[in-house]
């Protein structure tokens, strides 16, 4: 085996061992922080795939996720559970009788947010940039309407209660691990560079010989299958999912994720996406009342946001960029800074 | 035996008749030149030809079968490479990676095998990526390989765009005016480059030029566009000393 996939399985071994020591010393509360922030590490990623490397400004993030989410709560609820939660009308007959573990629920939560991800892409994957942000965000709202007012089959507004919350870090993080995994190896194949050109220049990838709407079509399915995958992660650490949590709003804090992080960066979206988790239940103190000691704010909820639409707009102008660019931290780059280092050292 | 035939192709936009019936007839292994002045309609040639446009009116054969209504991806896959006028290389990827994407076609693989990095993927990768050193090597930018595609100078972009185009394995390169920017010098080193590559990789080439001196020297045969009209055609010598050329070219002497 060469040197460099050593270091790479012993630097996962490391992460592994780190999450296992967090994961039995932290509380609950910590736990669910960390288990939000594997969940955040998938969603980001996905996006990112979407954006980032194919350069499909694709706002319906949240969409797909309702669809992972609910698919896999309906598969995972008992029989009970289902007669409890759907007690306005009953729910429909050849889903009242189904129940699967969580592993298989959530793989066909990915599914089928994929295969519903490549159907509205199909006819909208020719429009650019900003025309097909409006019409992404317009189909994620479509979704999420379409689920509030189908009663027999999503419990409408009310939502599904009581789930049983299979998350744990290992489910989180596992998958996230997974996730970035996948991402390098995509973005190194074949495929992953051809994204990236339609990226930089659609008109001369497709005379390159690059088949645009069937790249297109695949990353945005790919893309849609892991922000599915993260809404079943979600709706089983949460336990309860209404349709007003896919408000646009959740789309917003995974693109807030990405562009923190540097729009086409695995890394960069990686660390933004604990940064931003973490930090966004550090400074929950600023939704309540702060006392300044000479003046007292009174409790604004949702001051939170606020903070970090502040943020998002500085990035937007002064550091475009995000935290990483397109670049990664890899062993090569990590290699060539301690080179740097140490011939600074040595000049000194 | 000709490689590309076009049968009285006609491009209009509306009320403006961009080319009209124009007659292209490129032999295998030759280097013929589409020439003209500014607003001619040579790209919109290219356009057809590479199926951005459909004609209006007419055929194109390629190896004697139509491509009008083939898109532009099957087109390439087909064996027509193209460059562009504005340079259009993929930026912000390095020059390896610029030349390694044009071969994603010739791939053959499927995504699964190459994310999971199965034993047939890595094969034909490893391949791919060796193909593209050497034709790096060939065009003499090795040097670059590793450096972002736009930070190459001027020159060197250009000669990219060409190995990136020579490596979708082509049977018919399209050089959209490749010395637009030179000066003299660097443009008769260009034709010779251009000579190079008919002879290393067995292509036939069309050339869009706007300056006629540059593709005398090089070019068996050429046609003359102005307003979309073929206004003459033959070897440089004939060409050059055609009446509705030099009219063309430098106006009337009233």
């Amino acid at each position: 085996m060469k040197r460099e996939n050593i270091i790479r399985i012993g630097l996962i071994v490391l992460v592994v061992l780190v999450l296992a020591i967090l994961n039995s010393t932290l509380g609950n509360y910590q736990l669910r922080i960390l288990n939000l922030a594997g969940i955040y590490v998938v969603l980001g990623l996905s996006l990112n795939l979407i954006n980032g490397f194919a350069g499909l400004f694709s706002l319906g993030h949240a969409g797909f996720m309702a669809i992972g989410a609910y698919t896999s709560a309906l598969l995972t609820m008992s029989v009970a559970q289902k007669q409890s939660n759907f007690f306005v009308k009953p729910i429909v007959p050849w889903l009242a009788n189904i129940e699967m573990p969580f592993l298989p629920a959530m793989l066909i939560g990915g599914l089928v947010a994929a295969v519903l991800g490549t159907l509205i892409a199909a006819p909208i994957l020719r429009l650019r940039d900003d025309y097909l942000a409006i019409a992404t965000l317009g189909f994620s709202e479509i979704i999420r309407v379409i689920f509030t007012n189908t009663m027999s089959l999503t419990n409408g507004a009310l939502g599904l209660k009581g789930l049983t919350r299979y998350t744990n870090v290992p489910y989180s993080w596992g998958i996230a691990i997974l996730t970035i995994l996948f991402m390098f190896s995509l973005r190194r194949s074949s495929y992953g560079k051809a994204f990236m050109a339609i990226r930089e220049d659609d008109v001369a990838a497709e005379s390159m010989g690059i088949d645009l709407f069937k790249h297109k079509l695949l990353a945005f399915t790919i893309g849609s299958f892991f922000a599915g995958i993260g809404g079943a992660l979600l709706a089983h650490l949460m336990g309860t999912i209404d349709p007003l949590m896919f408000r646009f709003l959740m789309t917003f804090n995974v693109l807030l994720i990405v562009v923190l992080g540097g729009i086409g960066s695995i890394t960069g979206t990686v660390i933004s996406a604990v940064v931003v988790t973490v930090a966004m239940e550090v400074l929950r103190f600023l939704d309540g009342t702060i006392d300044l000691g000479f003046m007292v704010i009174q409790s604004v909820p949702g001051m939170r946001m606020v903070l970090f639409s502040i943020l998002l707009m500085l990035v937007v102008l002064f550091y475009q960029n995000g935290l990483m660019g397109r670049d990664e931290i890899t062993l090569d780059s990590m290699g060539k800074f301690y080179k740097n280092k140490i011939k600074k050292g040595a000049k000194s | 035996m000709s490689i590309l035939k076009t049968e009285n192709i006609t491009m209009r936009f509306g009320g403006l008749t961009a080319v009209a019936g124009l007659n292209l007839d490129i032999a295998e292994d030759s280097i013929v030149g589409l020439i003209g002045p500014n607003g001619a309609g040579k790209t919109t040639v290219f356009n057809m030809i590479t199926g951005v446009y459909t004609p209006s009116e007419g055929d194109i054969f390629f190896d004697g079968n139509s491509i009008k209504k083939l898109k532009p991806h099957l087109i390439t896959k087909k064996g027509i490479a193209r460059t562009f006028q504005n340079i259009r290389l993929f930026k912000d990827l390095t020059v390896l990676d610029n030349v390694i994407i044009a071969h994603h076609l010739r791939l053959d693989s499927n995504i699964f095998s190459a994310v999971m990095r199965l034993p047939d993927y890595t094969k034909k990768e490893s391949a791919v990526i060796q193909k593209s050193l050497d034709l790096l090597e060939d065009v003499g930018l090795m040097e670059y390989k590793d450096d972002k595609a736009s930070s190459l100078p001027y020159g060197k972009q250009r000669k990219l765009e060409i190995a990136r185009a020579l490596a979708t394995e082509p049977r018919l390169l399209l050089l959209d005016e490749p010395a637009a920017g030179m000066n003299p010098q660097e443009s008769i080193e260009l034709m010779e480059f251009v000579k190079e590559i008919r002879k290393k990789f067995k292509v036939s080439i069309l050339m869009i030029e706007h300056h006629m001196q540059v593709i005398m020297g090089v070019c068996e045969k050429i046609y003359v566009l102005d307003y979309g009209v073929n206004i003459a055609e033959g070897s440089a010598f004939e060409v050059q000393n055609n009446p509705k050329v030099i009219e063309a070219y430098l106006g009337v002497d009233e």
